[in-house]
């Protein structure tokens, strides 16, 4: 298995689509390509955060900033997030658009991922945050528009899980 | 050194800054002194208030950003000093009151007590370079001056007592606070644009 190189560039590509200017994020296997892509755009700020936490901070500057930011991270930076999204996103009805990556799921041959991957649908839930999953290389650009116009409107944290599926070949 | 009377010193610098506080004493004391449009009080979410600052700084690089932070909030976020090191927003400066408690909730000593934990060594050692403390209001004034001229990341540590306002209360929604932040910035923005 490894990460696929085109469905990443079809990820990034949806991001840029998405009219996003800046990217927060902490590198993460998945995201490898991905994050790759946004280094080497001069027209996207990149952020990459030492924990997840800061860039619920982060992106609530951008928002503040009115600048179109999108958040990358594992589902196991989600759930070190949490109080940033709850108390400063919910609280304060800060936007976030997160790409996460869904590990620890279906087909996860490593033990470590596997106690966060099994938990991560139903955290999401209990705090009320809206996701959807991102299986099919040729829907993610739409998904990832639609998640962010939904995080805008709804002032709300949106999540798009990166399933194994898309990210995996 | 008190820091309302840190705060009273530095409040005419803050009229066309973007200032961030934390939580408890220091939003209250800031509030105390006028509230402005320009001001977001970050009433939870301990040790994001930098981030924040950061956010709004790489996105608005025509802005001069000012977090008001705390001891027991920075302990909270310490990889914060890291990412600001590594992305040093030169139009930022990185205040935190260093009371050595965890004074809005009961008064419980942080690890910065006694001297054992220097907050000024750690930004250093994090790889910020413009770092300062101050002990008196006069220090703390100069310091911030110097930050304001300098147009780089600047960090200050001022040692401040272990006091609060006698009252809470901020006739302010903590969401009204975000949307009306944000109004104040976008149309700051729009005035710039027609200039």
């Amino acid at each position: 298995m490894s990460v696929s190189y085109e469905n990443s560039k079809r990820v990034f590509e949806g991001i840029k689509a998405a009219g996003i200017k800046s990217v927060s994020a902490l590198p993460e296997t998945w995201l490898v390509h991905l994050l790759q892509r946004a280094e080497d755009d001069p027209d996207l700020e990149l952020i990459e955060v030492a924990k997840e936490e800061e860039a619920i901070g982060i992106a609530a500057g951008a928002y503040f900033a009115g600048e179109p930011h999108l958040l990358l991270m594992q589902n196991h930076g989600f759930l070190a997030a949490i109080n940033g999204i709850v108390s400063l996103a919910q609280l304060y009805h800060i936007p976030l658009c997160m790409l996460i990556a869904f590990r620890g799921h279906w087909g996860e041959p490593y033990p470590w991922h596997t106690r966060g991957g099994i938990i991560t649908e139903e955290v999401l839930r209990a705090l009320g945050i809206p996701f959807e999953y991102a299986r099919a290389p040729e829907n993610v650009a739409k998904q990832i528009k639609e998640a962010y116009t939904f995080s805008q409107s709804s002032l709300s944290p949106v999540a798009l899980l990166l399933t194994r599926d898309l990210m995996e070949d | 050194m008190e820091r309302a009377k840190c705060l009273e010193v530095i409040y005419p610098e803050l009229k066309d800054k973007l200032v961030v506080t934390i939580m408890g004493a220091c939003a209250q004391e800031l509030y105390n002194l006028g509230h402005r449009e320009n001001f977001f009080y970050l009433q939870h979410a301990m040790g994001l208030a930098s981030s924040i600052g950061l956010g709004l700084a790489k996105h608005l690089p025509k802005e001069k950003i000012v977090v008001l932070d705390g001891d027991g909030s920075v302990l909270m976020n310490l990889g914060t000093l890291s990412t600001l090191a590594r992305y040093r927003p030169k139009n930022m400066l990185h205040i935190i009151f260093d009371n050595g408690s965890l004074l809005s909730t009961g008064g419980f000593a942080s690890h910065t007590t006694s001297g054992l934990t220097d907050l000024a060594m750690m930004a250093r050692g994090a790889g910020i370079e413009h770092v300062a403390t101050a002990v008196n209001p006069l220090q703390f004034g100069e310091a911030v001056l110097d930050a304001f001229e300098r147009d780089d990341f600047s960090f200050i540590v001022a040692k401040v007592q272990a006091i609060g306002p006698d009252k809470f209360g901020m006739d302010l929604h903590l969401a009204e606070n975000a949307f009306r932040f944000r109004r104040y910035i976008q149309e700051k923005k729009q005035q710039g644009l027609k200039e």
